[in-house]
C-alpha cells in the first residue's frame, strides 16, 4: 500500500513468488522460500569499498590492455601479443565476426563494466541520486554477463601450453594484470549494494503504489 | 515445505527484471515500463518458448560444422594442415597434458551439447505443462546460465594461438572456418538462455490468467 511495502516486496526473479525481504544482517542473503533463488544480499564491509575496488580495477585494466600477455621466442625470433592484439590478428586473418566477439568479451564488456561501475558509484555519492545512475545500473548487468576474462585467461593458458611445444613462451605483465582483474570483478560484485542504491534512485512516486499484502517473507540465510 | 502464496503475475503485478520494482500493468494495449528505471515490463517474456526454440535449433545446426570444420590451420614450411576441436584435444592428450585435454573437451564439446540438451528439456517440460521437479529444473536453468560462458574457451585458444604463432616463413597459424560456427554456438545458446523465461517452469503448477494476455 505504501512506498515502504513497495521497496520491501519483490517477486522472485526465478519463480515470480511475491515476498517481503526481511532486514538482512551484513554479509548475509535472502533466498526465495519456494525455489531457493538468491533475492538480495547485504554486503559487509565499508560502503566506499566498491569504489576503491573499482578505481583499482580501472588502473589494472589499463595495464592489462597495454602490456604484452606473453612473449614467444623461437630460433632467435620473438613475438608478443596484447589482448586487443589477439583480436586484431584474428580480424586480419579474415575472421572479422569472431574478432569482434573476442574484442567484445575480453575488452569492451569488462571495460564497460568498470567504466559504468566507477561512474555510477561516483554518481551515488550525490544526493539525490541522479536519474542516469538508474540507466547505468540497468545496463551494467549486460556488460557483466558478456565479460569473460576468466574464460580468456584459461584460453590463453591452453594456447601457451600448446605453443610451448614449439617455442619458448613467457607470461608477460599483462597476464598478471588479467589475473588481478579476475579477482577484482567478483570482489566488486559482492561488496556493491545495488539494492540500497536502487532504493535511493528518484522516481515518480505519484504513481499508484502497489499493494503487497499477503506476500511471503523470504528465507534469511547465512 | 508447502507454499500457497501468490506470484506477482497472479496478483496482477509486473516485476521489473532490472531493478525488481513491482508495478501495475499499463492500460490495455499499452506497453508498461518500469517507473523507476524505464525497463520494459512483461508478465513473461514475449513468445519466450518460440524464440528459445529458434535459437536452440540454430545453435544445434551450427554445432555440426563447429566440430567438423578446422578451427586452426597450421602452415609449417609450406605444409598446411587443419585442426578441428577434437584433433586439438587429441594433440593436447598426446603431448602429455591430459588435464588440459579434459578441460578443452568439457568446455568445447560437452558444455555446448549439454546446454542444448538442457534447454530442449526445459522447453519440452514447460510445453507439456509439467508440474514435477520444479526445483531441479530451476537449478538446471541456473547451471546453464552459469557454465554457458565457458564454451567460449576454444575461441580464445584459437585467437591467441593465431596471434602468437606468426613466424613466417617458418610457421604460421590461421583461423579455420570452424571458429565462426563455434562462436555462433556460444552466442546463440547464451541468447537462448537469456530469452527463456525461467518463471514458466513454475507457472503450470500455479496457473493464473494474466499470462495469456
Amino acid at each position: 500500500m505504501s512506498d515502504r511495502s513497495l521497496s520491501t516486496s519483490v517477486a522472485c526473479p526465478d519463480c515470480d513468488l511475491l515476498q517481503r525481504i526481511p532486514p538482512i544482517p551484513p554479509g548475509e542473503k535472502a533466498c526465495c522460500p519456494r525455489c531457493g533463488s538468491v533475492l538480495a544480499r547485504q554486503p559487509a564491509g565499508p560502503p566506499d569499498l566498491p569504489l576503491a575496488l573499482a578505481i583499482t580495477a580501472a588502473l589494472v585494466f589499463i595495464v592489462a590492455n597495454t602490456t604484452p600477455l606473453m612473449d614467444l621466442a623461437v630460433l632467435g625470433r620473438t613475438a608478443s601479443t596484447t589482448v586487443i592484439g589477439g583480436a586484431l590478428e584474428m580480424f586480419r586473418e579474415g575472421e572479422q565476426i569472431t574478432a569482434i566477439l573476442v574484442a567484445f568479451c575480453a575488452v569492451i564488456a569488462p571495460g564497460g563494466y568498470i567504466a559504468f561501475m566507477l561512474t555510477l558509484l561516483l554518481g551515488a555519492r550525490l544526493d539525490p541520486v541522479p536519474i542516469w545512475v538508474a540507466a547505468m545500473l540497468r545496463w551494467i548487468h549486460h556488460f557483466e554477463m558478456w565479460s569473460m576474462l576468466e574464460v580468456m585467461m584459461l584460453g590463453i593458458l591452453v594456447a601457451l601450453i600448446k605453443i610451448s611445444q614449439l617455442a619458448t613462451v613467457h607470461a608477460g605483465l599483462g597476464m598478471y594484470a588479467v589475473g588481478a582483474l579476475i579477482l577484482l570483478f567478483p570482489a566488486i560484485v559482492v561488496t556493491f549494494d545495488s539494492r540500497a542504491l536502487w532504493a535511493r534512485v528518484e522516481w515518480d512516486h505519484d504513481d499508484a503504489a502497489v499493494a503487497a499484502g499477503g506476500a511471503m517473507t523470504a528465507d534469511a540465510q547465512g | 515445505m508447502t507454499v500457497e502464496a501468490a506470484t506477482a503475475a497472479q496478483a496482477g503485478l509486473l516485476s521489473c527484471e532490472a531493478c525488481q520494482m513491482l508495478s501495475r500493468p499499463a492500460a490495455p494495449g499499452q506497453q508498461a515500463y518500469c517507473r523507476r528505471c524505464g525497463e520494459k515490463l512483461e508478465f513473461r517474456h514475449h513468445a519466450s518458448i518460440q524464440k528459445t526454440w529458434a535459437l536452440v535449433i540454430a545453435a544445434a545446426i551450427c554445432y555440426i560444422p563447429a566440430n567438423l570444420l578446422p578451427v586452426l590451420k597450421t602452415t609449417t614450411l609450406g605444409d598446411s594442415e587443419g585442426d578441428t576441436i577434437l584433433s586439438g584435444v587429441a594433440f593436447l592428450y598426446a603431448t602429455g597434458s591430459w588435464p588440459l585435454a579434459l578441460i578443452v573437451l568439457v568446455a568445447s564439446v560437452m558444455i555446448p551439447l549439454g546446454k542444448l540438451v538442457a534447454l530442449a528439456y526445459l522447453l519440452l517440460t514447460v510445453q507439456r505443462g509439467s508440474i514435477t521437479s520444479n526445483h531441479e529444473r530451476t537449478r538446471l536453468y541456473r547451471l546453464v546460465e552459469i557454465i554457458g560462458r565457458w564454451s567460449m574457451l576454444d575461441v580464445f585458444v584459437a585467437t591467441f594461438t593465431v596471434a602468437m604463432v606468426q613466424l613466417q616463413p617458418l610457421m604460421s597459424v590461421a583461423p579455420g572456418a570452424g571458429v565462426l560456427f563455434f562462436a555462433a554456438v556460444v552466442v546463440l545458446t547464451m541468447l537462448a538462455a537469456e530469452v527463456f523465461d525461467q518463471r514458466l517452469i513454475w507457472d503450470s503448477a500455479y496457473p493464473h490468467p494474466n499470462l495469456h494476455g
